[in-house]
């Protein structure tokens, strides 16, 4: 790994803490309603909001209200989305005349874009007119990162509060995180990426002759609007099918270090917020540290296999070194990221539930698209996805708490709350469900044509092989964990078959997001009801490296235990096999 | 913390420690172990009623393929078959040994309530007045019925010789009675009616005089009933974090169920198959069999060391509870303090020598036996004054109407000491002075807490003796530790707040509520509480009962009223106070234990991967296999501990789960160690024994294991 | 319920309009003002004439057969049989595809026809992840360099200084690979020696892809 590898990790992890402390302690005062000099500029078009929305900001919400509204809210924005993609054909902006989205790829595309996966069984270029673009699916580009911010912050309050039947208005928090955080950094942001290269124009495809004298015809949009929000929050739909590959939406090394930058910053920040809001600094930074590792160690593995490239390249002629070129596994990368920025970039996303991608997993090697895999397997806790990151490692640190509060000789006690049954069934939920779509929906769709007929990837004799095992492992773990991203050789949607996929992995999208946030939810409910104790030397430590361990370890075999099997028979024995 | 001396079994325990592996428990154990095969008793514990399951499934596939003629590899899968009934067997041992342990200890408590008979006088729904004062009619006089039949509120009589037929409260009498049987104890205690010693437990046995006692418990609900039903795990709930731990051991299991389970199609996409029998072995050796087939055994164990330690307690609930406690208060006197005042200094008033008052107070004392007395002959001596006891002299010992004692000389010379004024008023009575400055001595002993004894030569006042309560050595240092551990400590006085911040900072507790009446005591709790801290208080009174039922964890004296005992959820019956550090160690090493297990358990799940994985996908892939290597599949490559064959490293890993429940036993009903550390310094060792321990321990273990094995040929 | 439906729809309306009018909206006006080049496309434009666009890479149907330039990275973009509009996209090979190794062969096969010599550099026989790649390594650029001089009539040191000129660096030093846009690069050599395309004898039956051709 080159020089400028460690450099671009070192800087990104130096920039990425200098960026989250201060927006984490933001987000901390909007949440409390304190960001006096943004609501001095909003704060009429805040309160206008309630009025006609007829919402009393001061009333709170129970759980149970929070949970309903939220699903509410979810139901209603997938609704206009599905509406808006069945009939883009009849409305305007539309420049390349494209026909209605199919019922099966509209309802699979409306659950992704409302559960912040933002998987895609289709090509933008050739699939989405500019409306649904702009409207059907960067909408949910907000509203699912706000809605993931909600639950976070509803969570971190139920911890935080004592003997509290409420954990916060959900419309109020809806509103601010899309009113002073979302939509102000997009303007920004936006015009930015702008100045990269990345396009912004309603005017329709752009046409030359090439140089070969064919004439290419490029689809142009509103791009650089919907990237900024798809990277803030880690949507990760793209415009094009080659999503943050596409020169159109991710045009210089800056404009890529930004965006896995942009990537991880909101996630970043809640962790300053959650030491803010529970009054332990301390602990939020052990959350930081314990995300930071297992994202370092996501980088290391995922670059060295990158770069020492494969057999199969060096065999058939492709120089591998590195003398006046990136070297290592190319196929699938753009050369402008190379090697060192691809792999961080792959690791930032599937860390976080973004799913955009710079280069294509399914071209890494097996054990450099282990790493993407197992990030989505973990529960997308290496800094996660805007909101669900901190709520997933939020159930973790419980279910580490639990397992290792018994060992102190207390009944395990997280920064003063009593860890309960009830706690404990949900945090179980919490790791359960996924668990269970992951591996289940990958069996179905082995065992059915439907789902084998999407396999790209085979044996000289069309034999199946482990890396077609991965591509649908892949997939379902990238819906569950709702982060979008493929090892996109697989056909997720064809005219022959336009059911199993959207149907298996709409379902696997819904349950990885909606069942999850109830459960976080409820713990935050049933934590908020609860006394605090005093935090003294006999509590359990939830700061500090042991802790940092802790938590490491539990994300870390939870995941492994689960998808060993799973992952050998995929990726390892891949590189087994690579290396016969 | 073997200096301090938690883990010492009391030492007037009658109950006698069995050793670990003890035939008479292990004998009934085995044959327990298999009883428990039963489904309807395993649904309780969802982990090992998967591996029963399991077990019967592959044994009755077995069974018709060796009807069918179609068995194949019969030698290992007999031996994978029986060990994996192995794995339910032993859980199950474990379990009936920690019964077994508690039955033992069960036996004994249940000797107490051997039927005896009683004297019923009056039966609970007789309305006649009782009669008062009077004896009933003759010895041998009411109904005589078995203890069994008595029921609440029936009033019986019991003479000397008699056995005490049941817990209850003495109305009328007084009486001598030996508690060995309970307390282990063998000096007869008083009973009386009144006060806070009227409580007598059934199975104790009246010495001298007569009582009549009101029984308190229907049969079969007494405190030993409870305790009885506790250890031998009849009746055990469980408590509120084992029902926690059993759900997660229950996702756990669902879990690796599922990615078992999976593991077939994904098989069969390969064009290959792995049999139920690899299966099932993978999911038994997955799920946390360890901890699941140990954790009732550890709730009983637990139950089983806090009678061992003299402690009966109401509820495994109350013993989790107590190693939660984050505020302990103890009872100034007799806890923290020998509680009996120590002559501390002579302060002889101006004019007479030091020596003198030292000679006058230990000559009054020289035939007192009580503790004060005692101390100022000491006192006396260390002052090389050593007095005589005059020939033909009387001694006149402290009555509650003098207040003093002292002693008359033959010649009629009397030396007195006692409470000043009641000295005075006697020093006047004969026309001596008061001296001028007496009244100063003695206010500033009372002022610091102290209790001043006025001595008096015939009509002449020579001084104080100055009575000093003393914290009991070692105190500090214990107060120490429970800080260490985040506990509280907080001294209950009745003595004046000055008096008391005195001894506390003496004692080094941490807070202290002194002049404490039951309501302040009730009142303090409560605030703590309301902070949502667990609070343990011990008392012995009936005035301690509703501050007993308050506290997270009440320990009832023995020796205290029966109100006390029915308001606290544990009994002492040793009557120490102290005991109740111990029991919140108990407590911390009963949560500690589980913890550790579950860890080491989940742990052990990497290096079983390990072994079974690739042996099961050896068939898998195979189309990769280098010429001339029987097992090339690509995934034996993923078999790192080397292991000598597939069979070989299933049948290890199948071994290695049911023998570590066996090998884990003794720590579950031992328990782990438990030091008074801070949570930091405790969670490092735990997690470097369990958590990293349990990863490597059974890659060393399996691959001896197999190494086994291979050299016996068994696979 | 109904109190709730109504916050939900009115709250649901207010962000549409904001995030989805209101913000790109302001976007455009702004990009449209400031980067109008970039807000386009980065239209390359000579006399007039859009040549393509700097950020995108052009490819041959068959390179061997316009020896003249520089070739780019292969392809797995194709134009959309339906819109005609270059359908984005990698090629989705797992490390082990058969299918891989084949296409990789050939690759260097065709480079080692031109006369090629030393090693290739994987970046030059490897597909892009977008398909639009417009980048080389200077060292796939230079192995190059003998043909087209040779098809060009240019001296090798004169391509080296176009190519210089025409290499990035990493920016700041550590974003990126060094590179070269091997489109304005081409564009470059047209400008500086036209040359009339002649294509060679087609090395395999491989025909010339047509305008708007449908060949996915």
């Amino acid at each position: 790994m080159s020089a400028r590898f460690w450099i671009l990790d070192v800087v990104f992890f130096a920039l990425l803490v200098a960026i989250a402390i201060p927006f984490g302690r933001f987000l901390t005062r909007v949440f409390a309603g304190e960001n006096r000099a943004s609501q001095r500029a909003l704060g009429w078009l805040e309160r206008g909001i309630y009025r006609v929305a007829g919402v009393d900001p001061a009333k709170e919400h129970s759980w149970t209200a929070y949970a309903g509204l939220m699903l509410l809210f979810s139901l209603v924005t997938q609704l206009v989305t599905h509406v808006l993609l069945r009939y883009q054909h009849k409305l305007p902006f539309n420049p390349t005349k494209l026909d209605a989205v199919p019922p099966w790829l509209a309802y699979n595309t409306a659950t992704s874009f409302t559960t912040n996966t933002n998987w895609q069984s289709y090509g933008g270029e050739t699939t989405m007119s500019y409306l649904s673009q702009a409207v059907a699916l960067t909408s949910h580009n907000f509203f699912s990162a706000g809605v993931g911010v909600c639950v976070a912050v509803a969570l971190i309050r139920g911890l935080a509060r004592a003997e509290s039947p409420t954990i916060g208005n959900f419309w109020v928090d809806l509103v601010r995180v899309h009113l002073y955080v979302l939509l102000p950094l997009c303007l920004g942001y936006a015009v930015f990426l702008v100045s990269q290269g990345v396009i912004q124009t309603w005017q329709g495809p752009a046409t030359w002759t090439a140089l070969d004298g064919t004439q290419q015809w490029i689809l142009r949009g509103p791009v650089a609007s919907q990237e900024a929000i798809k990277m803030l929050g880690t949507n990760g739909g793209g415009y094009f099918n080659a999503n943050s590959a596409h020169p159109f939406e991710n045009p210089t090394p800056l404009s890529n270090f930004v965006q896995m930058l942009s990537i991880w910053a909101i996630p970043a920040a809640l962790c300053v917020t959650l030491g803010d809001m529970m009054k332990s600094r301390g602990h939020g930074r052990a959350v930081f540290g314990a995300m930071a590792f297992l994202g370092v160690v996501g980088i290391l593995v995922l670059g060295y296999f990158e770069s020492k490239g494969t057999p199969l390249l060096a065999n058939a002629g492709a120089d591998l070194g590195t003398l006046g070129h990136p070297g290592g596994n190319m196929e699938g990368k753009e050369l402008r990221f190379g090697i060192a920025d691809s792999a961080l970039f792959a690791t930032v996303t599937t860390g976080a539930s973004c799913g955009a991608v710079n280069a294509m997993h399914d071209s890494f090697t097996p054990l450099g698209g282990l790493v993407p895999m197992f990030n989505m397997q973990l529960g997308e806790v290496v800094f996660g996805g805007v909101g669900a990151g901190m709520y997933g490692i939020l159930v973790y640190v419980i279910l580490a708490v639990f397992l290792a509060g018994l060992m102190v000789g207390r009944t395990p006690e997280y920064l003063g709350k009593k860890i309960d049954s009830r706690d404990v069934r949900f945090a179980a939920l919490y790791a359960l469900i996924p668990a269970f779509s992951i591996l289940i929906f990958t069996a179905l769709g082995l065992m059915t044509e439907a789902g084998r007929s999407g396999i790209a990837n085979a044996g000289p004799d069309g034999a199946p092989v482990p890396h077609g095992f991965s591509e649908v492992l892949y997939a379902f773990s990238s819906g569950t964990a709702n982060n979008g991203s493929a090892f996109a050789g697989l056909t997720a949607y064809s005219p022959q078959h336009p059911i199993f996929y959207s149907l298996t992995l709409g379902l696997a999208m819904f349950v990885g997001r909606f069942p999850l946030i109830i459960a976080a939810l409820a713990i935050a409910g049933n934590m908020a009801k609860k006394k605090r104790v005093p935090v003294g030397p006999g509590s359990f430590p939830v700061e500090g490296g042991l802790f940092v361990g802790l938590l490491v370890g539990t994300v870390v075999l939870v995941g492994a235990l689960t998808f060993f099997p799973a992952l050998a028979i995929g990726p390892l024995v891949e590189h087994v096999m690579m290396h016969r | 913390m073997g200096e301090g001396g938690s883990r010492r079994v009391s030492k007037h325990s009658v109950r006698k420690q069995h050793s670990m592996w003890d035939p008479a428990i292990v004998r009934p154990a085995i044959v327990e172990s298999f009883k428990k095969l039963d489904p309807r008793a395993m649904a309780k514990n969802p982990v090992m009623f998967v591996v029963e399951a399991g077990s019967l499934l592959v044994t009755v596939l077995f069974v018709r393929d060796v009807v069918t003629g179609h068995a194949v590899g019969v030698k290992f899968a007999v031996q994978v078959i029986a060990w994996l009934w192995f794995t339910v067997i032993f859980a199950n041992f474990a379990e009936a040994m920690a019964e077994g342990r508690g039955k033992a200890q069960a036996d004994t408590l249940r000797k107490m309530r051997t039927t005896t008979t009683a004297r019923r006088i009056r039966r609970t729904d007789d309305e006649t007045p009782l009669k008062v004062g009077a004896l009933p009619e003759g010895v041998g006089g009411g109904e005589e019925v078995a203890a069994t039949e008595l029921r609440k509120g029936d009033v019986v009589w019991v003479a000397a010789g008699d056995m005490i037929p049941a817990d209850g409260e003495i109305l009328e009498g007084i009486a001598s009675v030996d508690e060995s049987a309970i307390t282990g104890e063998s000096a007869p205690v008083v009973r009386e009616a009144g006060g806070d010693r009227s409580a007598v437990t059934g199975g104790t046995r009246v010495l001298s005089d007569w009582v009549k006692i009101e029984i308190r418990q229907d049969p079969g609900t007494g405190f030993i009933d409870r305790m009885i039903a506790l250890v031998e795990g009849s009746s055990r709930q469980k408590t509120p974090n084992e029902i926690a731990l059993t759900i997660l051991l229950s996702a756990l299991t669902l879990i690796f169920l599922v990615a078992v389970a999976t593991l077939e199609p994904y098989a069969r996409f390969f064009h290959g198959s792995l049999g139920v029998m690899a299966l099932v072995a993978l999911l038994v050796c997955l799920i946390p069999t360890t901890i699941g087939g140990l954790l009732s055994a550890i709730g009983i164990a637990g139950m089983d060391r806090l009678v061992q330690h003299n402690v009966l307690a109401t509820s495994g609930r109350a013993v989790e509870a107590a190693g939660d406690i984050d505020v302990l208060m103890l009872d100034k006197t007799g806890t923290i303090t020998f509680g009996n005042r120590q002559a501390f200094q002579f302060l002889p008033v101006s004019g007479v020598d030091e020596a003198e008052l030292a000679r006058v107070a230990a000559l009054s004392s020289l035939a007192d036996e009580t503790p004060e007395g005692k101390s100022i002959v000491v006192l006396a001596a260390q002052r090389a004054i050593a007095p005589a006891l005059p020939e033909g002299a009387t001694f006149v010992p402290f009555t509650a109407r003098t207040r003093m004692s002292g002693i008359d000389s033959a010649a009629g010379h009397m030396l007195r000491k006692g409470a000043s004024d009641m000295v005075i008023a006697h020093v006047r009575a004969k026309g001596g002075p008061v001296p001028a400055d007496l009244q100063a001595i003695v206010a500033k002993v009372a002022g610091e807490g102290g209790t001043p004894l006025v001595v008096a030569d015939g009509a002449k006042i020579l001084g104080v003796v100055y009575l000093k309560d003393t914290v009991k050595p070692g105190m500090r240092e214990r107060f120490a530790r429970m800080r260490a551990m985040g506990i509280k400590t907080v001294m209950i006085t009745g003595d004046n707040p000055l008096t008391a911040k005195k001894i506390a900072e003496e004692a080094g507790v941490d807070d202290f509520l002194a002049e404490a009446t039951p309501e302040a005591k009730l009142a303090y709790i409560h605030k703590m509480q309301e902070g949502g801290r667990l609070v343990a208080m011990t008392g012995d009174g009936t005035n301690d009962a509703p501050a007993l039922a308050r506290a997270d964890v009440g320990v009832a004296m023995n020796t205290g009223t029966q109100a006390a005992k029915e308001a606290g959820n544990m009994v002492d019956l040793d009557s120490d106070p102290t005991k109740l550090i111990e029991v919140v160690e108990i407590g911390k090493q009963l949560l500690m234990t589980r913890g550790s297990l579950t860890t080491f358990s989940i742990a052990n799940d990497v290096a079983k991967y390990f072994s079974i994985l690739p042996a099961m996908f050896t068939g898998i892939l195979a189309f990769q296999a280098v010429q001339g290597q029987p097992r090339s599949s690509a995934f034996w490559a993923l078999n790192v501990m080397r292991l000598g064959s597939p069979s070989s490293a299933i049948l290890s890993a199948v071994i290695f789960n049911a023998l570590v429940i066996v090998a884990l036993i003794p720590l579950a009903l031992r328990g782990v160690k438990y030091r008074p550390l801070g949570a930091g310094v405790l969670l490092r060792r735990n997690l470097l024994v369990y958590g990293l321990g349990g990863v490597v321990a059974p890659f060393v273990a399996i691959k001896a294991i197999d190494l086994l094995v291979n050299v016996l040929h068994l696979a | 319920m109904i109190k709730n439906l109504r916050a939900c729809l009115a709250i649901t309306a207010i962000l549409l309009v904001l995030c989805c009018a209101f913000y790109p909206a302001v976007v455009t006006a702004a990009a449209q003002a400031v980067f109008p080049s970039q807000a386009n496309g980065s239209l390359l434009v000579q006399n007039g004439v859009t040549r393509g666009s700097s950020l995108l890479g052009q490819t041959f149907g068959d390179n061997a057969q316009w020896p003249e330039y520089f070739w780019g990275r292969p392809s797995a973009a194709s134009p959309d049989a339906a819109t005609s509009v270059l359908y984005s996209s990698g090629s989705n090979y797992g490390p082990l595809n058969p299918a891989l190794k084949d296409e990789v062969e050939a690759r260097v096969k065709a480079l080692r026809d031109t006369g090629v010599t030393g090693p290739i550099p994987v970046d030059l026989v490897t597909k892009s992840a977008s398909g639009l790649d417009p980048h080389l390594s200077p060292a796939a650029i230079q192995v190059q360099i003998p043909r087209v001089a040779k098809a060009r009539g240019m001296q090798e040191a004169e391509l080296r200084a176009l190519i210089a000129e025409h290499t990035e660096a990493p920016t700041l030093g550590f974003m990126g690979e060094r590179r070269a846009n091997v489109l304005t690069l081409n564009l470059a050599l047209d400008a500086k020696r036209p040359v009339a395309h002649v294509a060679p004898a087609p090395a395999s039956s491989t025909a010339l892809a047509a305008p708007n051709a449908v060949t996915p």
